[in-house]
C-alpha cells in the first residue's frame, strides 16, 4: 500500500450529499467561520505589536489597500483572487476525489509554458480565436502534466504528493530553460518571452482598471464544478472515490483508477487554465518565478473553503485581499508584506485543529464515554 | 604541444576538483535535511513542513551566532528545527491531523514569521547583515589525496558530523531494538502495538530528530556557507531533501548518495563556466535528478523501499 490517500482528507472534506442546508447549520458554519477569522485576527495583532508596530494604524493600512478605493477592490483584490480562485478550484477537486494534489503549481506554471508557446504562434488568427487557443492549450498542458502523477498513481502506485513535488521542480526548471531558449524574446537579454501583442491580451472588464474577464471564468467554473459535484452522476463518483475508496470499488458500479485519473486530469488542466489566464490577463509574458507561490496558496484557499468550489470563490477573495492589503501594509506602515503567510498558516491549522477536535467530540460521544 | 596538453589536464583536474569541492558543499545541508526526514519516514510520518524548520534554523542560528559566535550558532539552529517540528508533530502526531496540510501550513507559517522576525529585529532590506562562519577544516591526510581528497575532506566541521551520522543511523536502523521499533511503526503500527511499541512516543521522537536536522542544515546555510540570512534562503530544499529520500531508498547511505548527486547537478553549472561551455542550457541537468527519483519511484524496485505506513493518520493507537 503505497497510496497514503486511502484515508482523504477527510478532516475537511464534507462529502455530504443530499442534505439540505438548515438554518441551524447555516449559523453553525457562520459562528465557526467568525471564530477562525477571530483567531486569524488575534494571531495578526500580537505578531504586530512584538513587533512594535501599530496595530491600528497597520490594520487600517492593510483594509485600506484591499478594499479602500474602487481601484484597489478592482485592481488589486480582484486581480490576485483569480488565480487562487482558478488553482482553489483545481486543489478543491483534486482533495474532494481523495487525491493529494500538491502539484497546483507545477500544472500552473505548465500551463502559463505552454500559453507562451502557443502565444508566439498564433498571432496570424483572429484574436478571440487565439485567446482561446491560448487559454484550451494552457490547460490542456496543467492537464497533461498531472496525468503524469495520475499514471504514476495507478500504474505505480507512487505517492502522488512525492510525485508532484518532483513535477513542480521540473515545470520551474522547465520554464529556466524556456525563457532562455526556446522562447526567449528576441534581443537575447532578458531571461523572459516576448510579451503578449496587446491584440492578445484578454479584455479588460471595467474601464479604468487591471480587471480582466478571467474573473467572469473563475466565477462561472466555480458555480460550474459546484453543480457538477452535487448533480451529476460524474460529481457522485468523483464524491464516492474520496470519501471511500474501497466502498466505492466494492459497489461493482464506480471504476476508482478511471475516476481517479479523470479528477486528477481536470484538477490539473483548472490550475494550467490559471498559468495561462495570468499569462495572457496580467503578466503577458513568462519568465522565472512567474507564479509567486498561487499553487501553494491555493491549497489553503481550498482547505479554508472546506472545499466546496462556491466557498473557494469567497477564500480566493479573501486571499487575495490580505494580498492586496498585505503590500499596503509594507508600503504605509512598514509591516512586512510576509506576515499574511503567518495568517494564511494560522487560518489552515485553525481549520485542522478545529475539525480534530470536533470528530473527536463525536467519535467520544459514539462509544458513549 | 606536450606543454599544452599537461596545461589542459592541470586546469580539467582543477575543474573537476572544484566541481567535487561544491557538490559535496551543496550537498551537505540536502543530506542533513534528508537524513533526518529518512528516520521520519520511516517512522511513518512525512514531513513537508521541512522547508519551515530549515529556514528557521537558518534565522536561529543567524541570531544565536551574531550574539554568542558560530559554535552556539549551529546548536540554535537545530533548536529552532526542533521547535518547528514540535508545532508539527503536536498536530500530526497527537491530533492525528492530515501530514501533507499540516507541513504546507507550518511551512507557510515559518517562511512568514522568520521574514517579519528578521526584518524587525534587523531592518529592511539592503542593510547588509553578516554573522561569523566556521571555515573549513581540512583533515591532514586525507585531505590531500589527489582530485577527491580536497573535496571531501577540506570542509567544515558540521560535513564531517554528516560523514558519522550516516553509518551511524545506517547502523542503528537496522541493528538496534529502537530501530527496529520504529521501522515497525513505518511499516506495520497494528503489529509493533500488538508487540508493546506505543507508536505515538516514536513518531514524536522521529520527528522532532527530522527536525533538529532540519535546523542544523538551515545553520549549515547560513554560518558555512551564505554568512548571512537572506529571507526565504531554504529556497525549496525542504521538498529538495524529500525527493532526495525517495531517490536514497529510504536508506541512510543511499540518502547520502541521493544528495551528493543533486548537489553535484546544482554544482554542473561552475564546472560548464570553468570548462568555457557557455551554451549548454544548465537549466536542463539542474532537472535531471528529479526526472531519476521519478523514473526510481516508478521502477519495480521503488515501490518495496516506501515504508508501508507512510502519511498515513491513524496507527490504531488509543
Amino acid at each position: 500500500m503505497l497510496t497514503a490517500s486511502s484515508t482523504p482528507v477527510d478532516q475537511v472534506a464534507i462529502p455530504r450529499s443530499g442534505s439540505r442546508t438548515t438554518a441551524g447549520e447555516t449559523l453553525a458554519f457562520v459562528a465557526r467561520t467568525t471564530a477562525l477569522a477571530g483567531v486569524a485576527l488575534v494571531v495578526l495583532v500580537l505578531l504586530l505589536v512584538a513587533t512594535g508596530h501599530d496595530p491600528a494604524v497597520a490594520l487600517t493600512a492593510l483594509v485600506r489597500g484591499a478594499f479602500g478605493s474602487w481601484y484597489a477592490i478592482t485592481s488589486a483584490t480582484l486581480v490576485r483572487a483569480v488565480p487562487l480562485a482558478l488553482a482553489g478550484l483545481a486543489v478543491a477537486i483534486a482533495f474532494r476525489a481523495g487525491i493529494l494534489n500538491i502539484g497546483a503549481e507545477g500544472q500552473l506554471l505548465m500551463g502559463a509554458a505552454i500559453a507562451a508557446a502557443v502565444a508566439s504562434v498564433v498571432g496570424s488568427l483572429p484574436a478571440p480565436i487565439a485567446i482561446v487557443c491560448i487559454l484550451l492549450a494552457g490547460a490542456a498542458a496543467g492537464g497533461a502534466w498531472a496525468s503524469i502523477a495520475a499514471l504514476l498513481r495507478q500504474r505505480f502506485g507512487v505517492l502522488e504528493v512525492i510525485s508532484t513535488i518532483m513535477l513542480n521542480f521540473l515545470a520551474q526548471y522547465l520554464i529556466g530553460w524556456l525563457v532562455r531558449g526556446p522562447l526567449q524574446e528576441p534581443t537575447r537579454i532578458n531571461p523572459q518571452s516576448k510579451s503578449l501583442p496587446d491584440a492578445l491580451h484578454l479584455p479588460v472588464l471595467l474601464e479604468g482598471t487591471r480587471l480582466h474577464v478571467g474573473v467572469l471564468l473563475a466565477i462561472a467554473l466555480a458555480i460550474g464544478a459546484w453543480w457538477w459535484l452535487k448533480e451529476t452522476a460524474g460529481g457522485f463518483r468523483l464524491r464516492a472515490v474520496g470519501a471511500n475508496a474501497a466502498a466505492a470499488a466494492t459497489t461493482g458500479q464506480i471504476r476508482v483508477g478511471r475516476t481517479v485519473v479523470l479528477a486528477f486530469v481536470a484538477s490539473g488542466a483548472l490550475a494550467g487554465l490559471a498559468g495561462s489566464v495570468e499569462f495572457t490577463g496580467v503578466t503577458y509574458a513568462l519568465y522565472d518565478n512567474f507564479s509567486p507561490g498561487y499553487g501553494f496558496t491555493a491549497i489553503a484557499v481550498a482547505l479554508l473553503a472546506r472545499l466546496n468550489p462556491i466557498g473557494v470563490l469567497a477564500t480566493a477573495l479573501l486571499f487575495g485581499a490580505l494580498e492586496a492589503g498585505a503590500n499596503a501594509m509594507q508600503r504605509d506602515a512598514g509591516v512586512p508584506s510576509v506576515v499574511v503567510s503567518v495568517v494564511e498558516a494560522t487560518l489552515i491549522l485553525s481549520v485542522v485543529a478545529a475539525e480534530r477536535w470536533q470528530s473527536r467530540s463525536v467519535a467520544r460521544a459514539e462509544s458513549g464515554t | 604541444m606536450s606543454a599544452l596538453q599537461s596545461t589542459l589536464t592541470i586546469n580539467g583536474l582543477e575543474s573537476a576538483s572544484g566541481f567535487l569541492e561544491a557538490s559535496v558543499r551543496t550537498a551537505t545541508p540536502l543530506a542533513l535535511a534528508a537524513l533526518g526526514e529518512c528516520i521520519s519516514e520511516r517512522a511513518g510520518v512525512i514531513n513537508i513542513g521541512l522547508e519551515g524548520a530549515i529556514i528557521a534554523g537558518a534565522l536561529g542560528a543567524t541570531v544565536a551566532a551574531g550574539a554568542a559566535g558560530a559554535g552556539v550558532g549551529f546548536a540554535a539552529g537545530a533548536t529552532a528545527g526542533v521547535a518547528v517540528a514540535l508545532l508539527f508533530a503536536l498536530f500530526t502526531v497527537w491530533m492525528r491531523a492530515d501530514q501533507i496540510i499540516t507541513g504546507t501550513a507550518i511551512t507557510l507559517l515559518s517562511l512568514g514569521l522568520t521574514g517579519t522576525l528578521y526584518r524587525t529585529v534587523y531592518g529592511s532590506v539592503g542593510v547588509a547583515l553578516s554573522t561569523p562562519t566556521v571555515g573549513v577544516v581540512p583533515i591532514p591526510g586525507l585531505s590531500s589525496i589527489p582530485l577527491i581528497g580536497h573535496a571531501f575532506f577540506a570542509q567544515p566541521l558540521v560535513t564531517y558530523l554528516l560523514y558519522l551520522m550516516v553509518p551511524l543511523c545506517a547502523w542503528w536502523l537496522v541493528r538496534t531494538q529502537a530501530g527496529l521499533a520504529l521501522r515497525a511503526v513505518g511499516e506495520q503500527p497494528e503489529a509493533a502495538i500488538a508487540a508493546g511499541i506505543r507508536p505515538r512516543r516514536i513518531q514524536f521522537a522521529a520527528v522532532l530528530f527530522a527536525g533538529g536536522m532540519a535546523g542544523l542544515a538551515g545553520a549549515t546555510l547560513v554560518l558555512a556557507q551564505a554568512g548571512t540570512f537572506v529571507e526565504g534562503m531554504s529556497a525549496g530544499r525542504g521538498f529538495i531533501a524529500i525527493a532526495v529520500v525517495v531517490l536514497g531508498r529510504w536508506k541512510p547511505i543511499g540518502v547520502a548518495a541521493a544528495a551528493l548527486l543533486f548537489g553535484g547537478a546544482n554544482s554542473v553549472q561552475t564546472l560548464f563556466q570553468a570548462m568555457g561551455w557557455q551554451n549548454v542550457p544548465y537549466q536542463l541537468f539542474l532537472a535531471v535528478p528529479y526526472l531519476l527519483t521519478l523514473l526510481v519511484l516508478a521502477g519495480a524496485s521503488g515501490r518495496a523501499a516506501a515504508p508501508a505506513a507512510l502519511g498515513k493518520r491513524e496507527t490504531g493507537e488509543r
